[in-house]
């Protein structure tokens, strides 16, 4: 099946939600609460697609030692929290995790 | 405070956009090439990926929509995936809309396709540096434009640089990892307060919990419990 209806939906969309107030503004008060709520998208969404992606493997929760993307990610973190780099968060990332992924592979 | 700068004209300031926005593209470049090869690696076909980078045009939403259909998620979640992950761009919409007001429907609309968060960026600190002095030029939607339009074309081209190269990278480098790593970089500066560190910390939890439920419905979920948690605790802390 092509996928170019979806994504277009999708686009669609997303080119409304950047229209939304620049079209509205001056004609329609915004809710107060829509406001507010708003601003947490970013970290909601964020660490809603960050978490699983460090914790979960193979289908199941993995907290432990040999669980090589979430150490790599926690290096990134760190990174991150200290820089405010993303290219730099990235680069240490990955490296973390190609170091630990040779480490196991010995 | 210094005296505003002079009246410009709109060649100029279309140019002056352009080059605010090039700093920007170093890290943008690499996230569009790493988007077309992680989009030809779910299996999209490389007309389908290259359309994408101007259907959707927003990174995180290409990444995550790319994963989604990677691992065989309905259309419907894809579509509602990416309506809520680029859901910020409303703040964005509400935050230019004063500056752009006078202008006419199509320019509202050009300038609302080019509002990502990188020439947000560089458009907001253009309008904030000149204050209330909108006498500085009547043409500042120009700079607006040049910077969009600068994200958009070396959006477009990594992407197909991206494309280009996918085929030959194997999928031991693991590039896929890049994904959460971006958005570990990301979610940091997000983290303004406490309420906004609760959210995140309830939108994580709820998704690792909810990972297992059909459809990968888990993400919208997370991101509804994230946003009532903080504002909760906005509530309670005020």
């Amino acid at each position: 099946m092509s996928w170019i209806p979806v994504l277009a939906l999708g686009g669609l969309l997303t080119f409304a939600t950047r229209l939304s107030f620049i079209a509205l503004l001056g004609r329609v008060e915004t809710p107060d609460l829509l406001r507010r709520a708003l601003r947490y998208v970013p970290p909601a969404v964020l660490s809603a697609i960050i978490l699983p992606e460090l914790v979960v493997r193979q289908g199941a929760v993995d907290l432990s030692f040999h669980n090589q993307r979430l150490l790599a990610g926690l290096a990134a973190a760190a990174v991150a929290l200290r820089t405010r780099n993303v290219l730099l968060t990235i680069a240490v990332g990955m490296a973390a995790l190609w170091i630990l992924q040779a480490l196991a592979a010995r | 405070m210094s005296a505003p700068p002079l009246p410009s004209t709109r060649r100029r300031e279309f140019l002056a956009g352009c080059r605010d926005e090039a700093p920007i593209l170093l890290g943008v470049a690499p996230f569009g090439m790493i988007y077309g090869l992680l989009a030809l690696g779910a299996g999209l076909p490389a007309l389908t990926a290259q359309a994408m980078s101007s259907i959707v045009f927003a990174g995180s939403a290409q990444f995550i929509a790319t994963q989604l259909i990677g691992a065989g998620a309905p259309a419907a979640v894809v579509v509602a995936t990416i309506f809520v992950v680029n859901l910020r761009h409303a703040l964005y919409s509400a935050s230019v809309a004063p500056y752009v007001r006078h202008l006419g429907t199509a320019w509202k609309g050009l300038l609302a396709y080019l509002l990502t968060d990188e020439a947000y960026a560089v458009a907001i600190h253009r309008y904030l540096r000149d204050g209330d002095h909108s006498e500085v030029s009547p043409h500042r939607h120009w700079y607006f434009l040049g910077a969009g339009v600068t994200l958009w074309a070396s959006w477009q081209a990594s992407t197909a640089v991206g494309i280009l190269l996918g085929a030959q990278v194997p999928r031991s480098w693991s590039l896929d990892f890049t994904l959460p790593l971006t958005f570990i970089a990301l979610v940091f500066p997000a983290l303004k307060d406490r309420a906004a560190a609760a959210s995140a910390l309830a939108a994580g939890a709820t998704a690792v919990l909810a990972f297992g439920l059909p459809y990968k419905l888990g993400l919208m979920v997370a991101a509804a419990a994230g946003i009532a948690v903080g504002l909760a605790v906005e509530r309670a802390s005020s």
